[in-house]
Order: structure tokens, then C-alpha cells, then sequence
């Protein structure tokens, strides 16, 4: 059905739903490279009024992509609780914008109505929210993970470390590993992006830290982020395999660029789960989107981007992941031009991921190609912080060698522990302080020093060994 | 009292090129590490708004006796090549143009293009091209007219390879500047050029310069890729280029 609203003598019309979403969505570069953005900010505003009047119901009724040509839609469709909808299916956007602020919704009862929001609903709602809405309730949201740790609860906030080598040079990989552990980093996952994805390399790689984290203890898990069908195909062959990563879109046609659909993932999910290697939890699933990939992929259907980035949660809410994080300034300016665009757009996806149910952290990046620096990443850093972002990255000197981008460094994360006062995954903090490595309690690092000095001869020795 | 605590595990350096064991003030990265970063990501900045040297190439290309073309793709700026990658892939009217003049059909053309670095191109295009024309010209390989492309996307060579009528075209073009290099040149070659072709049709030899892939080798791969891909008659996924690495030793 169409949409309209008037503004002084100009009736603005919006032919769909789909089309209502885009021209409400705050501006950003990749909309624009679509076709699918609002013409003038008058526009956008009367999409953005005409959509708080639209009922959520509407987006159960009117899908933006056919159910009959996509099976993230027919996901969607197919697993909504009405039950659990039932608290909000009286409510416009507008007004589901305002009941999400109120006091009254806190995170049991945003948890009860989880399985009754569809993606397109918490994209719709994002559009119509501030920087601050979208950090607020995202803040309300508490989501927990876990493996051989816990992860996501209020107050603690945790990394993947990511010590990637260009040549996924083995020692090269190691020295950046222990660099970062030192740190304090890893208690998400310790997660290396292999250069290539050939299955002897990834193999090397889960060895090479399966052995570090026995030797020396210590309760985080591992991931090499190979394609799905090379972690199949090495769990098959016994490997060490914690956790299953994939990439993610949020169309049928986007997974199938990426070589994936909702079957393959179902079997290495069961694959996953079946080697039973986490501890305290089965969590097992790693995923990474971000906003851009179904445009990239010629795959968006005219959707927006903040949208159909949203329906890939679809996709991973399906498998109860460890972890999701939105890669967000990874795309490029096409698709995010500069540091305001790349901000809104993680807060959009955090925001969405959390409400959701997802385990959301942002991979707070940029490239050199956009207009976005070192501060812009501080701002988002810190205001991801305040959300309650369950993990950022942990990259030496927010440099990363092999993807040529920069993300956030070790210190990154040591600043927003000390400014917020979060603290990592329990189990790893026990871990940290047994081993002299508390950054958490900044009053003394001498026994730091001594760790690394008892121990220097140990690690160099676990390198040469390589 | 030492405000700037040394890292213990500096002998780890040797083993990454990766900013590690770089100490810290208080849990922040120090001032000296903070920065080298800066000046890393100035000069990538300045690279990708950095300019064709038009005159230079010039000058320097006229030495291999080619006919020359300096033509503009549809991103009239920088900030418009950046969020419209579609308008960096094709000519301007009056470029394509240009290209009507010159359409007798040959064997290869070969586009010079600023990319995300037009330092790049700048610094290592000639250096390439002095090794590699020479070679295709006594393979007996007919080279169409130079062309100098100003915000020019990598799928722009297809579009002029057409345009001129040529079997295969080669673009020589800025790569995204990183931290670690600035000037960094790609080149990525087609066998049957032709417009809205994408990666999986063209071959890529990447980080040619001076601190990368130095010219000679980095010439005598793409001869051997256009030698092979004349033979095969295809480039791109189905033409590996690790026959070329095994037959060059390196």
C-alpha cells in the first residue's frame, strides 16, 4: 500500500513500504549510490513522519522483499512469535519509539517481546530515533554469550583480538597474539582473518592458537575466519574448531555472492555444536555483516542499507551466536562517506543487533579512503562504550597489516575499560589477575613486568617453536 | 620517575611488521607511536588526493614513440569520484570522443590511470612501461595510443580496450593507499575488453613499487599473463598466475 504525508502544499507520496524505509533513512552515501535516498531533507522528514504513523502490524502484512523469492524473508515471516508480539502489536513505530524509551521497558521486558520484532520493525524504529535513542535503549538491553567465558554482561565489556599477518606467517601471528594477551585483549575470541583460505593454512592457524591458549590456560576460544565450507570441511577432518565464522547478508541473493544460504549454515552449525569444545555454554557461531554488502553484491533489491543490513540478524539470531559485529567502516565512502555516517550507521547497528537479541559488537574501523581519522573512532569507541556494546576488536596500534585498514588497538579498549570502569569476561579477568595482568585495577603494573619477565624466556621459546 | 613505560617484549618485533611492543603512557599509546600513525595516515591521505602529473608522464611516456590520449572519466572531482564509483568506470562524452579517432583495432592498450593514488602512478607507471613496451613490441604486438585517465576506476581500461577497438586491454592504476604505502600501483589485465565486465574477468598484480614489487619482475609477470592470455584467449579466474610465478623463480 502507499504512504503519504504533506508538508505546506506538497503531498509526498511513497508507493511501498520498502520505499517509505528508504527515504526515512538518515542520509548516507550508499542510499544515494542506489537510487533509493529521499531528494531534500523535506522529503526525508515528511517519510520519517509518515512512517511513525504506520503500524507495526503493517510490516507483517507487507514484506519489503517477496516471501516467495527470498528465504531470509520467509525466515522472518515463518519464525514470528505473535505471542511474544502481542505486548506491542497495538503500536505505530512512532509510538514504539517512545514506549522503548519509557521507563517501564527494561531489559526483562524487551527480552519478552525479542521474537515478536522483525528486523524491518527495529530498522523502521532506528530511522525514527537520535544518536541517543538509539544508545539508551540499546543500553537497556543485556545479552549473554557463552563458550568458555561469559560474555556481554552489564559492566563488562570484552575483545577479540586480531593478530593478523599478511602472510599468516605463523610466528608473525604469535607475536602480535601475545603482544595483545599481554594486553588484556582476547576474552571475545582470539580470531585471525586468514590471508588466504586454503584449508592446510587455516589448520596451522587453529593449532597455533588452540596451543597457546592450553599452554597457557586461558579461558577465551578461537576462530579462524576461513569461508564456512573450509571450517566444514576441517571439522570433518578433526581440526580444533571453537567456533564456525561466516560473513552474512541480508538477502538471498547477497548469501549466495558469499557462496552461503540458510542450509549450509544450518549444517555447520550442527557440525559445530557437535564437537562439543565449549565449556560453560554452546555458543558457537561468529558472525560479521555491515551496512553496504547486499548494494556491493548488486543484491539489496532497492532496499536501503541500514535495513537490509538489519535483516541479516535474521539470519544470525537463527543460530545463537557467540558474537556478531557489524564491520562498519570497512566498506568504503561510497557507502559511508565520513565519520558521521560511519557513527550513526554502527549506533543503527548495535541498536537493531540488541533489540534483536543479538551479541553485538562493532568492528570501529575506517579506511584511509574515507574521510574519517583516529577521533572519529574515539567518539564511536566511546559511545559504543556508553551503549553497552558487548566487544570491540583489539588490533596492535589500531593497525591492522593484512586488511589495510585501521580498527581499534589493544590501548583502545584498556582506555574504555578505564574510563567506563568495564571490566572483561569474569573467567578471563580471574585469568588476567593470576597472571599478574590486571590492567582493570590500574594502580599497579609492576606485576605485569614481572610476568612478562618471568615469562619472556617462555614465549620467546613458544615462537622459536613454531 | 619514567612517564612512558618501554615494552618488555621488544625482541617480539622482528617477527611482524605489526605496531606491537610499542609501550604505553598510562594504558594510552605513547606519544612517539601516536605520532608515527599520523604521518603514516597523513601520507595515505594526501595520496588519495593527489594528482595525475599530466606533464610529467608526458614527457617521460614520449621517449617510447606512442601516440598519447588524455582523457577524463565522469567523476569531475575527487569528492564525486569517491562516492560514485559507477561515474569512475566510465569516460566523458568528449574522452569517448577522443577514442572514435583511434578505433583501428590492435593488440593491446594500455591505460594509465590515478586510481586511489595518483602518487603511485606518478612514481612507478614509467618505470613499468619502459621495461614492458619494448618487450611486447618485439612479440610483434600492436600497441594502441597511451591513455592518461584523471579519476579513473580499474573497470575503465575495459571501456577504452572497446573503445579502441583492442584484443586486450592493461590499466596501470593507484591502489588504495594503506599505512604502510602510499604509492602503491595495481595493474589489472583483460583479454576481450569490453564494458560491465567484473574482478573475476581480469587479472591483478598488485604493490608494484619500489618497496614492493619492483618494476623488472613486476613486467616481466604481466608480459607473461598477456603471453599466456593471448594463447588461451581469456584472463581472470581461469588464467592462474602461478605458471608465472613457478616459470619466474620468485
Amino acid at each position: 500500500m502507499s504512504y503519504s504525508f504533506k508538508v505546506r502544499n506538497i503531498n509526498y507520496r511513497f508507493a511501498d513500504l520498502k520505499t517509505l524505509l528508504a527515504k526515512a533513512s538518515p542520509y548516507r552515501t550508499g542510499d544515494v549510490l542506489a537510487g533509493i535516498c529521499a531528494d531534500s531533507y523535506e522529503e526525508r522528514v515528511a517519510a520519517q513522519t509518515a512512517l511513525a504513523d504506520v503500524p507495526l502490524k503493517a510490516f507483517l502484512n507487507e514484506t519489503i522483499i517477496p516471501y516467495e523469492s527470498d528465504e531470509i524473508t520467509r525466515l522472518i515471516i515463518d519464525s514470528h512469535d505473535v505471542i511474544a508480539f502481542n505486548a506491542i502489536n497495538s503500536l505505530t513505530v512512532g509510538e514504539f519509539r517512545d514506549w522503548l524509551l519509557s521507563d517501564e521497558v527494561d531489559n526483562a521486558v524487551l527480552k519478552s517481546i525479542e521474537a515478536g520484532i522483525t528486523p524491518e520493525m527495529a530498522a523502521a524504529v532506528s530511522k525514527l530515533m537520535r544518536n541517543q535513542d538509539l544508545i539508551a535503549v540499546a543500553k537497556k538491553c543485556e545479552v549473554i554469550t557463552r563458550f568458555r567465558n561469559t560474555i556481554g554482561l552489564k559492566g563488562h565489556f570484552s575483545t577479540r583480538l586480531q593478530p593478523n599477518h599478511p602472510t599468516d606467517d605463523l610466528k608473525g601471528v604469535a607475536a602480535s597474539m601475545i603482544d595483545g594477551l599481554l594486553y588484556g585483549s582476547g576474552d571475545a575470541v582470539i580470531g585471525i582473518n586468514p590471508a588466504t583460505d586454503s584449508p592446510a593454512v587455516v589448520l596451522n592457524l587453529l593449532k597455533l592458537i588452540d596451543t597457546v591458549r592450553e599452554q597457557f590456560e586461558i579461558p577465551t576460544q578461537s576462530c579462524v575466519l576461513s569461508h564456512i565450507t573450509t571450517t566444514l570441511q576441517l571439522i570433518n577432518s578433526g581440526a580444533p574448531v571453537d567456533l564456525c565464522f561466516q560473513s552474512i547478508g541480508g538477502t538471498e541473493l547477497c548469501n549466495s555472492s558469499f557462496g552461503i544460504n540458510l542450509a549450509l549454515i544450518e549444517e555447520a552449525y550442527q557440525a559445530t555444536l557437535s564437537l562439543n569444545r565449549g565449556t560453560i555454554g554452546k555458543n558457537v557461531m561468529y558472525f560479521e555483516t555491515g551496512q553496504g554488502s547486499e548494494l556491493s553484491a548488486n543484491a539489496h533489491h532497492g532496499v536501503d542499507q541500514q535495513t537490509v543490513e538489519a535483516r541479516a540478524y535474521a539470519v544470525a539470531r537463527r543460530y545463537k551466536p557467540l558474537l556478531v559485529n557489524s564491520v562498519v567502516g570497512f566498506i568504503g565512502p561510497e557507502y559511508l562517506y565520513d565519520g558521521k555516517q560511519i557513527i550513526r550507521a554502527a549506533l543503527e547497528d548495535h541498536f537493531c543487533g540488541k533489540l534483536l537479541g543479538l551479541p553485538m559488537g562493532v568492528d570501529i574501523c575506517y579506511t584511509n579512503h574515507a574521510e574519517a581519522d583516529q577521533d572519529d573512532m574515539d567518539n564511536l569507541l566511546t559511545l559504543l562504550g556508553v551503549a553497552g556494546c558487548n566487544f570491540i576488536m583489539g588490533i596492535p596500534g589500531s593497525d591492522d597489516i593484512m586488511l589495510n585498514y585501521q580498527s581499534t588497538s589493544f590501548h583502545d579498549a584498556l582506555y574504555l575499560r578505564k574510563v567506563l570502569g568495564y571490566r572483561p569476561a569474569p573467567e578471563f579477568e580471574q585469568w588476567l589477575i593470576k597472571q599478574g595482568i590486571n590492567y582493570t585495577n590500574s594502580t599497579n603494573y609492576s606485576e605485569l613486568h614481572e610476568f612478562i619477565g618471568a615469562n619472556s624466556e617462555r614465549l620467546l621459546a613458544l615462537i622459536s617453536g613454531i | 620517575m619514567k612517564i612512558v613505560v618501554s615494552d618488555p617484549l621488544t625482541p617480539l618485533k622482528e617477527f611482524t611488521a605489526a605496531r606491537i611492543a610499542i609501550g604505553r603512557a598510562g594504558t594510552s599509546i605513547p606519544m612517539k607511536e601516536t605520532l608515527q600513525f599520523k604521518l603514516a595516515h597523513a601520507h595515505a591521505r594526501d595520496a588519495v588526493y593527489s594528482v595525475l602529473d599530466v606533464e610529467g608522464l608526458v614527457s617521460s611516456l614520449k621517449t617510447l614513440n606512442l601516440p598519447l590520449l588524455h582523457l577524463q572519466s565522469k567523476a569531475l572531482s575527487r569528492h564525486k569520484y569517491l562516492k560514485r564509483p559507477d561515474h569512475g568506470r566510465q569516460l566523458d562524452e568528449a574522452s569517448e570522443q577522443q577514442l572514435k579517432d583511434y578505433n583501428h583495432g590492435y593488440d593491446i592498450a594500455i591505460v594509465i590511470a590515478d586510481g586511489l593514488s595518483a602518487e603511485a602512478v606518478n612514481e612507478n607507471a614509467f618505470d613499468l612501461l619502459k621495461i614492458l613496451v619494448p618487450k611486447l613490441q618485439s612479440a610483434k604486438l600492436k600497441i594502441a595510443p597511451l591513455c592518461l585517465v584523471e579519476q579513473g576506476r580499474v573497470a575503465v581500461g575495459d571501456d577504452i580496450g572497446f573503445g579502441l577497438n583492442a584484443k586486450l586491454s592493461l590499466i596501470l592504476i593507484g591502489e588504495r593507499p594503506g599505512l604502510s604505502a602510499a604509492d602503491s600501483m595495481g595493474a589489472y589485465l583483460t583479454f576481450g575488453p569490453k564494458p560491465g565486465l567484473t574482478d573475476e574477468s581480469r587479472n591483478c598484480i598488485s604493490n608494484i613499487r619500489p618497496q614492493g614489487l619492483k618494476a623488472k619482475p613486476a613486467a616481466d609477470k604481466i608480459f607473461y599473463l598477456i603471453m599466456e592470455a593471448f594463447k588461451r584467449k581469456l584472463s581472470g579466474v581461469g588464467l592462474k598466475d602461478d605458471l608465472a610465478i613457478g616459470a619466474l623463480g620468485h
